[in-house]
């Protein structure tokens, strides 16, 4: 990975680098492909402003998503020099004198150049519950649920995922067999489960416990090392091991059956 | 083309459509909702909202006192009964999220917190973090999953709104992963489609803000409302116009300009200390700093940068510890994108554009003037926001005014039936033809540079301060602009994902709301709220002939006819808008004269 600079000159000084494209376009025989883009470049552009420059100027065929700018929404996320990066929030002064290379996120399939079909992520979001199940519904004219700042501390990290998928594309378990729910899920689904209002945690852990649960990781950690907003992920997954092995534990003891 | 049938199909799948999409389905579980949005739902803009939302809730605060503030803060362009209806259903709508799971920031007893925000006049905004439109979306999205009867349309672009016998009755939309067309035949549609703040150049606003919405209702005959009011945050990235909540003032930071000089103080804001203080300095409402920042800027006193002149928000005061706790994303923004650490030095920030305060027209019901059309959200003028949104309402009126579009829809479709399918398929067949020509049109101009233009333009011709020579020379440009856009030449020629294609019909879209923009705003010659004119005679306030509504209707090939209707006003006629000093000795003055009254 780059080390990052951050240092932003005061005075634009333009200079340009070379970013190779991995191009696909389903039913054209001659892709993938790599093509190669000058970009001409100041300090404080980032990888999206780049391909906006490519789309606006060069070719309007290149396909990528995007929308915030500002890491948040979650749309940009590709392989960028092999790591999984958000376009927005790298930038191309890092990268210099390049070449840069960049591809769609792994571990997806590719539906044209660096848009990937995320429908599996998408499809099993309603698997975790993803919401509140408070024990006793409150009714709104009764205010809001006490949680003090520290019951807050004990989700809050977990709820700061913006579903850029980053995660999966360096999950290598993942890679290999997608039926694992996977990092972001798991942090979502541990951020439902920590929190002081809801009861749903029981049947949250049978999906936990099942072999697409947290079983398949096998700890490489590098989940929590590209996620861009320092959700930790692999923390989440341990964490859940942890109370899957001791649930595991309690149904064995004698009467528990 | 396939054919879908729905109840209400709601366009967009932001805070506000997706608030609308669980009002219709706790409303009635046997109603079926499209919810039809270009980008995965948690994608939408609302995720960019920083600073809060706004709910009463303390002691000292009450619902005439955010009445008044919202009035006040709006120039008296309010809608009052909107105002009443809205300030009552803010803090059920912000328990309501509570209840589902959104991470409020607490106080130390477990009670939701709340902050300080620009024109108010008592902490009433709620917050998590500077992330709160993003738990809130991811809140409202995250709930809407356990609803059976929200099927979803991610990532479909709509083109069209089908109308027939004068009555809503669907749209058509393009599935992008494919290009194939959709036509969803609905009972009564929602449009929650979000601003359009990216018909000007620098702006806070995500790449999807392109008005599509407003310029479908537009299109086919519904009016857009005060269009010209365009709200400039006055706290932005120089350049990518990257915004730095209001929350940071709200916080306790302070704005200095070259020399290190609180210059609010000579915009009648003032007196700079104590500090902080509500509806003074920093904690004035966005239209007059973003205009006392272009005093400035006029009398040499701002910084000179390479994306444009700059003044610094300085939050060195709050310290490493509070910055951390309160506006995390603050100083992620400011580190990553500007190399700045908040907490050592200052940051640089302008004016950008982010809000568009007008948008169709609706009423309390958040009905449009079109039967079986209703709208909430950016896109929406529902009149609470007047001629200047007040930091924090926005947020509160996608959930508030989005509940209300999904009962009003709900109601609208149990009474009414699916109308004829021969009509509409017909209709939707032309429409697809349309956009399918453009997709094939030969020509010579690209698409990017038509929209650099345009933003050029709305830039020049309707900023901070306004003139009619510029203004004029905006609606030249914007006219030839969209001659322009109907030969553009795509290099792109497929079906599936072609987004130069869909860009192209997103800047048809930006071309007709910003010539909305520009003519509404040349025919208001009054300066108000956030549009504020230079020329002579028409530099004040004018209640005799502008305490109105701005109406500008589609003329396809010309320019919209202008017209206006009038502001509902209730329990508070127009006053002076004042701060500071000036603002409490008013305000002062105000109550003397109700205890003489009720004496």
């Amino acid at each position: 990975m780059h080390a990052r600079s951050n240092k932003v000159s005061s005075t634009p000084e333009t200079r340009t680098i070379a970013v190779e494209v991995l191009r696909y376009q389903p039913g054209d025989a001659t892709t993938p492909y790599v093509e190669r883009f000058d970009v001409p470049f100041t300090d404080d552009m980032s990888v999206l402003q780049g391909l906006q420059h490519i789309k606006d100027r060069l070719d309007g065929s290149l396909t990528f998503r995007w929308s915030c700018r500002m890491a948040i929404c979650g749309s940009c996320g590709m392989m960028i020099d092999g790591v999984p990066r958000l376009a927005c929030h790298t930038f191309l002064r890092d990268f210099w004198p390049g070449p840069l290379r960049v591809e769609a996120l792994a571990h997806f399939p590719i539906e044209r150049d660096l848009v990937v079909d995320a429908s599996d992520f998408i499809d099993k979001l309603p698997r975790i519950k993803p919401w509140l199940e408070p024990g006793v519904p409150l009714r709104v004219r009764a205010g809001e649920h006490l949680q003090t700042p520290a019951q807050l501390a004990r989700y809050e990290s977990f709820s700061h995922c913006i579903n850029c998928l980053l995660c999966y594309a360096a999950c290598p378990q993942y890679g290999l067999d997608n039926s694992f729910l996977g990092p972001g899920l798991t942090a979502l689904l541990h951020r439902y489960n920590s929190d002081s209002r809801d009861a749903a945690r029981a049947e949250r852990m049978e999906l936990v416990d099942s072999e697409e649960g947290v079983w398949g990781c096998t700890a490489v950690g590098y989940c929590s090392e590209v996620c861009p907003k320092h959700v930790d992920p692999a923390n989440a997954v341990n964490q859940n091991k942890t109370a899957s092995a001791l649930s595991w534990l309690v149904r064995l003891l004698p009467g528990r059956a | 083309m396939d054919i879908i049938q729905c109840d209400v199909a709601i366009v967009g799948g932001g805070g506000a459509g997706l608030r609308a999409a669980i009002a219709v389905a706790e409303s009635d579980p046997t109603l079926s909702v499209a919810l039809i949005s270009k980008v995965y739902p948690m994608r939408s803009h609302t995720v960019a909202a920083e600073g809060g939302s706004a709910g009463v809730v303390r002691p000292d605060d009450s619902l005439a006192h955010h009445f008044d503030d919202t009035v006040s803060g709006g120039d008296w362009l309010c809608d009052q009964d909107a105002v009443e209806y809205f300030v009552a259903h803010c803090t059920e709508e912000m328990v309501q999220l509570e209840h589902w799971g959104c991470p409020w920031s607490r106080k130390p007893d477990g009670h939701v917190n709340v902050r300080a925000f620009g024109g108010m006049k008592i902490e009433r905004t709620w917050f998590a973090a500077d992330l709160t439109g993003f738990h809130m979306l991811h809140t409202l999205f995250q709930t809407s999953l356990k609803y059976p009867g929200i099927r979803r349309f991610d990532e479909h672009f709509c083109c069209h709104l089908l109308v027939e016998g004068g009555r809503a009755q669907g749209v058509v939309a393009i599935e992008i992963g494919t290009g194939r067309f959709r036509l969803i035949h609905a009972r009564a549609v929602i449009i929650a489609t979000g601003g359009a703040g990216r018909v000007f150049r620098q702006n806070t606003n995500g790449g999807i803000v392109t008005g599509d919405g407003m310029a479908l209702a537009y299109r086919r005959g519904v009016p857009l409302r005060d269009m010209e009011f365009v709200q400039y945050h006055p706290t932005c990235m120089p350049g990518t116009g990257l915004l730095f909540t209001e929350g940071c003032r709200g916080e306790g930071g302070v704005m200095v300009n070259k020399d290190g000089y609180r210059y609010l103080q000579d915009y009648g804001l003032g007196p700079p200390d104590p500090w902080p203080r509500k509806k003074a300095m920093e904690l004035g409402p966005r239209d007059r700093l973003s205009q006392a920042f272009w005093h400035e800027s006029r009398h040499g006193r701002t910084i000179d940068g390479p994306h444009g002149d700059y003044v610094h928000l300085d939050l060195r005061r709050l310290g490493a510890a509070k910055l951390a706790e309160r506006l995390p994303q603050i100083c992620e923004l400011a580190r990553e994108f500007m190399g700045i650490d908040p907490a050592h030095s200052p940051i640089p920030v302008r004016p950008a554009v982010h809000y568009t305060m007008g948008g169709i027209p609706t009423n309390v019901q958040a009905a449009t003037p079109m039967p079986g059309l209703f709208a909430a959200g950016e896109c929406a003028s529902s009149g609470i926001h007047g001629a200047n949104r007040l930091g924090s309402n926005s947020l509160a009126e996608l959930c508030v005014f989005g509940k209300v579009a999904g009962e009003s829809a709900a109601r609208f479709a149990a009474g009414t039936g699916h109308g004829s399918p021969a009509a509409l398929r017909w209709q939707a067949q032309d429409a697809c033809e349309r956009a399918l020509a453009v997709r094939t049109s030969v020509g010579t101009e690209r698409v990017g540079a038509v929209r650099d233009a345009m933003a050029r333009s709305m830039e020049q011709g309707c900023g901070i301060y306004r003139t009619m020579h510029e203004m004029q020379q905006a609606a030249h440009e914007i006219a030839q602009l969209r001659e322009r856009v109907k030969h553009v030449a795509l290099d792109d020629t497929a079906e599936g994902w072609n987004t130069e294609w869909l860009g192209a019909i997103e800047l048809s879209f930006q071309l007709d709301v910003a010539q909305a923009m520009v003519h509404s705003a040349l025919a208001r010659e009054e300066s108000r709220g956030a549009h504020q004119r230079l020329d002579p005679g028409f530099r004040e306030r004018d209640d005799r002939r502008f305490l109105k509504h701005t109406l500008a209707t589609y003329a396809a090939g010309s320019e919209p006819a202008i017209g206006y209707s009038d502001v509902v006003i209730t329990s508070s006629p127009p006053g002076t808008r004042a701060y500071g000093a000036a603002g409490e000795a008013a305000e002062h003055a105000r109550k003397e004269q109700q205890g003489v009254l009720h004496a």
